[in-house]
């Protein structure tokens, strides 16, 4: 751990036996807490095995956790690859020489990011039917409101990403005749995409987690299906409830995972980390935590 | 604008941001005290912290806020019982600043363990070189300069928790986003007017408070 450099030196023999001192005491500490969570869960009765049951059998999962699952996971699959459309485009517009472009792809992206994911589904599923005078589908609201808040957050990403390139990189483009257009398609683009990838991949974690706002608007996704409707047949709503977050959380760690091995990836092959996207404004932004 | 000439309209318009405003400051402080404290335990010697601040992040920051909520409710409070008031709406309140605060504790926690990380090793090896104890080191040497590098990333957790404070509308808290919703549905003739405002209100609290939060961490960056 680099932190444990920073702050004290490897433990001599009187520290290492503080530290096993304490760990024990801490360890007994912890002990208690989780016994008494247990008791408190064996208390309401939430150990029943009838509550666990359910689990076990088949029809659980192919009728309320997988279907569940898919929907969150195509969701997120449709929001992740719109972002990224949306993300370049703003990225570039708000990179781009002229003001009249510049200025609205710069408020547009600043808004989005300001306005809570869940007011814009709620005016995208509420508000949006009264305009076009037909329905949205709760799907839609979802993925649409995902696209402009994630885009927005990507569009960020990609800014910092392509400012860090060298300068050195869109001279030469320039030098051997590039286009504005060119330069930016076939120099800039490709290379910040390149580098920002563990960052666009961590953003995947904070979509897929923000698929469960779907269940406000009842999208039948992964907690509408898993938790919501399992335990109003089943009535074990505590059970699902942490089986449906363990499934997130192996989901996400997973995701995770992949974008730390592409982060090593990026760094071993010698690339320039965009030092913006590491500096704290834009780094703490892309992995806003969002519902 | 004639939705919000309507005083009743206008009162729920202030009441809904009311709810925002107070989830955001009481979910605030607690995340951040339960944040510092497990960033402690992330960065101590002991390895049992370290394993208790480590799952308490994955296990938080991997699982959807509108699932911690809806626990907070269905979970904490009707099937267990927890009470936490026997007011309806401040019962509600305090289980959302409850899932608000254990979810954002975890972001606090990574942001204040990276501060730490963002002091060069050579900054502690220096202070222990002329014979600083441990407390001394953290509070002379790398505390200070860790506050400075982590006030930005804290800033965006603030933002993203005010926003967050939305949800808490799923457990039956009639704050800005149900507030809007209501009113869509009562005045279909108005609804971009509505989302205009409702959004621009979040815009108008949350940009100016992003661009402080970035100017605050640039006057106070250490130059290196």
């Amino acid at each position: 751990m680099s932190t444990s450099t920073v702050l004290y030196d490897h433990p001599g023999p009187r520290a290492r036996v503080r530290n096993a001192v304490l760990s024990v005491v801490f360890g007994v500490g912890l002990v208690a807490l989780l016994w008494w969570v247990y008791a408190k869960f064996d208390q309401a009765g939430q150990w029943e095995g009838s509550l666990w049951q359910p689990f076990t059998e088949a029809s659980t999962w192919t009728q309320f956790i997988w279907p569940g699952l898919r929907q969150t996971l195509f969701a997120a699959a449709t929001g992740m690859v719109l972002s990224l459309a949306f993300g370049i485009l703003f990225a570039v517009g708000r990179l781009s020489d002229h003001w009249w472009v510049r200025v609205p792809a710069g408020a547009i992206v600043e808004f989005f990011r300001a306005v809570p994911l869940l007011l814009m589904i709620f005016f995208i599923f509420y508000g949006v039917p009264f305009l076009i005078q037909g329905p949205v589908s709760a799907f839609w609201s979802v993925v649409v409101g995902l696209t402009l808040y994630n885009g927005s957050v990507l569009a960020e990403a990609f800014r910092a990403g392509i400012r860090s390139i060298p300068a050195g990189q869109a001279e030469a483009a320039y030098a051997v005749g590039m286009r504005k257009s060119q330069v930016m398609q076939l120099i800039l683009v490709p290379q910040a995409a390149r580098a920002m990838l563990p960052v666009i991949v961590s953003q995947l974690v904070v979509l897929l987690k923000d698929t469960a706002l779907g269940y406000i608007v009842a999208f039948p996704e992964l907690l509408q299906r898993g938790v919501n409707d399992l335990s109003a047949n089943r009535g074990n709503v505590v059970a699902a409830a942490i089986v449906v977050a363990l499934i997130y959380i192996a989901i996400n760690s997973l995701v995770t995972a992949l974008a730390n091995w592409l982060d090593r990836r990026t760094r071993r092959r010698g690339f320039r980390v965009p030092k913006q996207a590491t500096a704290p404004r834009d780094d703490a932004q892309v992995t806003e935590p969002q519902g | 604008m004639h939705v919000f000439a309507d005083p009743t309209n206008l009162d729920a318009y202030l009441s809904g941001f009311l709810w925002i405003l107070k989830l955001t400051g009481a979910s605030a402080v607690l995340a951040l005290v339960l944040g510092v404290l497990l960033a402690a335990f992330r960065v101590s010697p002991v390895p049992v912290l370290r394993g208790v601040g480590a799952a308490w992040v994955n296990i938080f920051r991997n699982t959807p806020l509108t699932l911690i909520i809806f626990f907070c409710y269905f979970g904490l409070f009707t099937t267990l019982g927890l009470t936490l008031s026997d007011d309806l709406d401040q019962n509600n309140y305090w289980l959302g600043v409850v899932g608000l605060s254990v979810y954002t504790a975890a972001f606090v926690c990574e942001a204040v363990r990276s501060g730490i990380n963002t002091v060069p090793p050579g900054q502690a090896e220096a202070a222990r070189a002329i014979g600083l104890t441990f407390f001394q080191t953290l509070r002379i040497v790398v505390l200070p300069q860790a506050g400075r590098a982590v006030v930005a990333p804290l800033g965006s957790v603030l933002i993203a928790l005010c926003k967050n404070a939305t949800i808490v509308g799923t457990i039956g808290l009639i704050e800005a986003s149900s507030v809007m919703k209501d009113l869509i549905n009562s005045n279909g003739d108005a609804v971009i007017a509505i989302f205009a405002v409702f959004a621009g209100t979040f815009a108008a609290l949350l940009i100016p408070t992003g661009y402080f939060f970035g100017w605050l961490a640039n006057r106070l960056a250490v130059k290196r």
